[in-house]
């Protein structure tokens, strides 16, 4: 078990006080002048040192997008984009971090905007998320009161403005591009990338978008050191995570620990076992919703990292993990996923805003057995039609449950509908 | 008791922001690079929805109300009319005086949102979706994911997240509700945040020094 001291998220809870004065306790902005004093080129090192991947779902290395900003401003100013929209089912950590760590992202946007030459930073929280934005601007003002940030931030003779902006319900808003587009005043609707954010990204500026976790772990990387943080983990996926179990467990809870963690013993470990005991499993959607389900003999023995489950055809995405017991209808869960995806499709692309309907609508006869058991291989060919053929990825999120379900339970769906086919149908009077 | 669409001839003709919203207004508008304004479209769409529920008890957008967005951000109209139809948070018709949304998303429906739904059915007389009781109290609606999964299943009121529920916590809630009470917001159970039922197994080193 990760070390009580190693943890960086240590109010992830809210036991203590989330204000200024308890974060200082808990070490937050110690000596965050002295960070920003020795360069931009010394931050962006280190936090590629550390191997820190981002934790928002795609798991691309920190270090390296931020080097992605050029060094030089051609005149346009960049921005710091923090992305909030937190809406993948199964996920909650960023919230807790917003709630009662909030110092700890405030810190986090200033190191990382000025490590990234940017005078100001927007962070983009879903709507829903009321109370937790609430908390935040408490912090932000606290922070700009303080002199952490604002003009001269920390005494580091840099400008630093933070602006807090809400969302209005819109899953799609938490991919980048259609982030910058609701941030400016439109509709969440997704880029076409080339140009890339860094290019191209908030009002046609240099931009570069991070999650939450991402930011908010940077300050203690840089107190700590790259090689505390790369001590942690695998090899390639380094540092803590915070991981989100749901679903068919005692106890619910989020809960920090190393990446790499087997899932078994963080089930067991944190969660108080699945519900009826470890034989009781039945799947478990180890990373938000958007990632293949892995059945119980994968679970036994995965170890919760992103190369790991990418070995299993699966991802550790956001580390939300959702477990399933055996008295679950595992066809009716990935079905009411395939509803979330058309829900949230923005319409932009056909084969997401048809292909998001056309799944739903057919997983859900599969889940009466209403079906032919050749459209089981219709409905896969259909999902493939979909992946990788829309401007962003929600097209393969919501592919891909429907994939993982197929891959693992096949037989389920093709007993469904073989027994839909053998009931007893009622006669009509002849 | 239906989904109450107001005829675009029964809306209010003419919105005007108050000295209230007037101020918020200077403050968000404060946030945004000068000719990039149109970046404050969601914070205005929510002050004019609060200013509507102070005034009329209802938090809704009626489009002279989006017209006057418009306006203040030097937008075109339909800009802001797309705004409004795209994101969920934003109401077109009046809505009850306490907004029910009830996830139902996967892990939501593992803990038995289906439970929670039936409870707000009953106790509000509700049937469909998007539908307000008759006596003007509650509007129902699902939701899709609200991001407190590990506090399955979870109903927001208004603003606020009522988590780890079941079929008998919901009905109480609501009935408290009913009876111009609002209990406090966050688990029913008492859970400490997210942390574990029974208190923590994390962390516990914290603060102890």
């Amino acid at each position: 078990m990760l070390s009580g001291a190693d943890r960086i998220f240590t109010n992830l809870y809210g036991m203590h006080d989330w204000r200024l004065a308890g974060a200082r306790k808990r070490g937050d902005w110690d000596g965050t002048g002295a960070i920003l004093a020795k360069g931009r080129d010394f931050i962006v090192e280190q936090i590629k040192e550390s191997g820190l991947r981002g934790r928002g779902g795609a798991g691309f290395p920190t270090g390296m997008k931020w080097s992605f900003m050029t060094k030089q401003s051609d005149g346009r100013p960049h921005y710091l984009v923090i992305n909030a929209d937190e809406s993948e089912p199964g996920t909650c950590k960023d919230r807790d971090i917003m709630r009662f760590d909030p110092h700890k992202l405030v810190e986090g946007a200033l190191i990382a905007s000025f490590a990234m030459g940017a005078h100001a930073s927007y962070i983009y929280i879903r709507g829903e998320f009321y109370n937790e934005a609430r908390h935040l601007q408490i912090a932000i003002d606290e922070a700009y009161k303080a002199g952490l940030i604002g003009k001269n931030a920390c005494g580091s003779g840099w400008d630093f403005d933070l602006y807090l902006h809400r969302g209005a319900g819109a899953y799609i808003c938490g991919e980048e591009t259609a982030l910058l587009e609701s941030l400016e005043g439109k509709k969440g609707m997704p880029r076409l990338k080339p140009p890339f954010p860094a290019a191209v990204g908030l009002y046609g500026c240099p931009t570069t978008v991070n999650n939450v976790e991402s930011i908010a772990v940077t300050p203690t990387i840089m107190r700590r050191g790259a090689a505390w943080f790369s001590a942690l983990g695998r090899p390639k996926n380094t540092g803590t995570k915070v991981f989100c179990i749901s679903g068919h467990v005692n106890k619910p809870c989020n809960v920090e620990d190393e990446l790499g963690i087997p899932l078994r013993e963080l089930i067991d470990k944190y969660a108080g076992g699945v519900r009826g005991g470890w034989d009781n499993l039945l799947a478990i959607i180890p990373g938000g919703s958007s990632v293949p389900l892995i059945p119980k003999s994968i679970c036994d023995t995965v170890l919760m990292d992103f190369d790991s489950l990418r070995d299993v055809k699966s991802g550790l995405g956001t580390a939300a993990v959702i477990v399933m017991d055996k008295s679950t209808d595992v066809i009716r869960a990935i079905a009411r996923l395939a509803t979330f995806y058309k829900h949230e499709s923005c319409g932009q692309c056909t084969p997401c805003r048809e292909g998001t309907g056309w799944m739903m609508r057919v997983m859900y006869r599969m889940v009466e057995g209403r079906a032919e058991p050749e459209e089981i291989d219709i409905l896969d060919q259909v999902t493939r039609q979909v992946e990788g053929h829309t401007i962003c990825a929600l097209g393969d999120a919501a592919a891909w449950p429907v994939q993982g379900l197929i891959r693992h339970f096949r037989p389920v769906i093709e007993q469904r509908i073989a027994e839909y086919k053998g009931r007893a149908l009622p006669l009509a009077a002849e | 008791m239906s989904e109450q669409f107001v005829r675009f001839e029964e809306m209010p003709s003419s919105f005007a922001f108050d000295a209230e919203s007037d101020a918020e207004i200077a403050r968000v508008l404060a946030k945004y690079p000068p000719n990039k304004q149109a970046s404050a479209v969601l914070p205005l769409l929510y002050i004019a929805q609060g200013q509507m529920l102070r005034q009329t008890g209802s938090a809704w957008v009626p489009v002279a109300a989006m017209d006057e967005v418009a306006k203040r951000l030097a937008m075109p109209a339909i800009r802001v009319y797309e705004v409004v139809t795209f994101y969920t948070m934003f109401h077109t018709s009046p809505i009850g005086k306490w907004h029910l949304q009830v996830c139902t998303t996967t892990p939501c429906w593992l803990r038995g949102s289906d439970e929670v739904v039936a409870a707000c059915r009953k106790v509000t007389g509700i049937h469909g979706w998007n539908e307000t009781s008759a006596d003007g109290l509650f509007t129902l609606s699902e939701v899709e994911c609200l991001g407190a999964c590990v506090n399955a299943p979870i109903v927001q009121v208004n603003d606020d997240f009522y988590e780890d529920l079941d079929g008998a916590s919901t009905e109480r809630l609501l009935e408290a509700l009913k009876r111009g009470e609002k209990p406090p917001y966050g688990s029913v159970i008492g859970r400490q945040g997210s942390a574990p039922e029974g208190g923590p197994n994390t962390l516990l080193e914290v603060g102890a020094k």
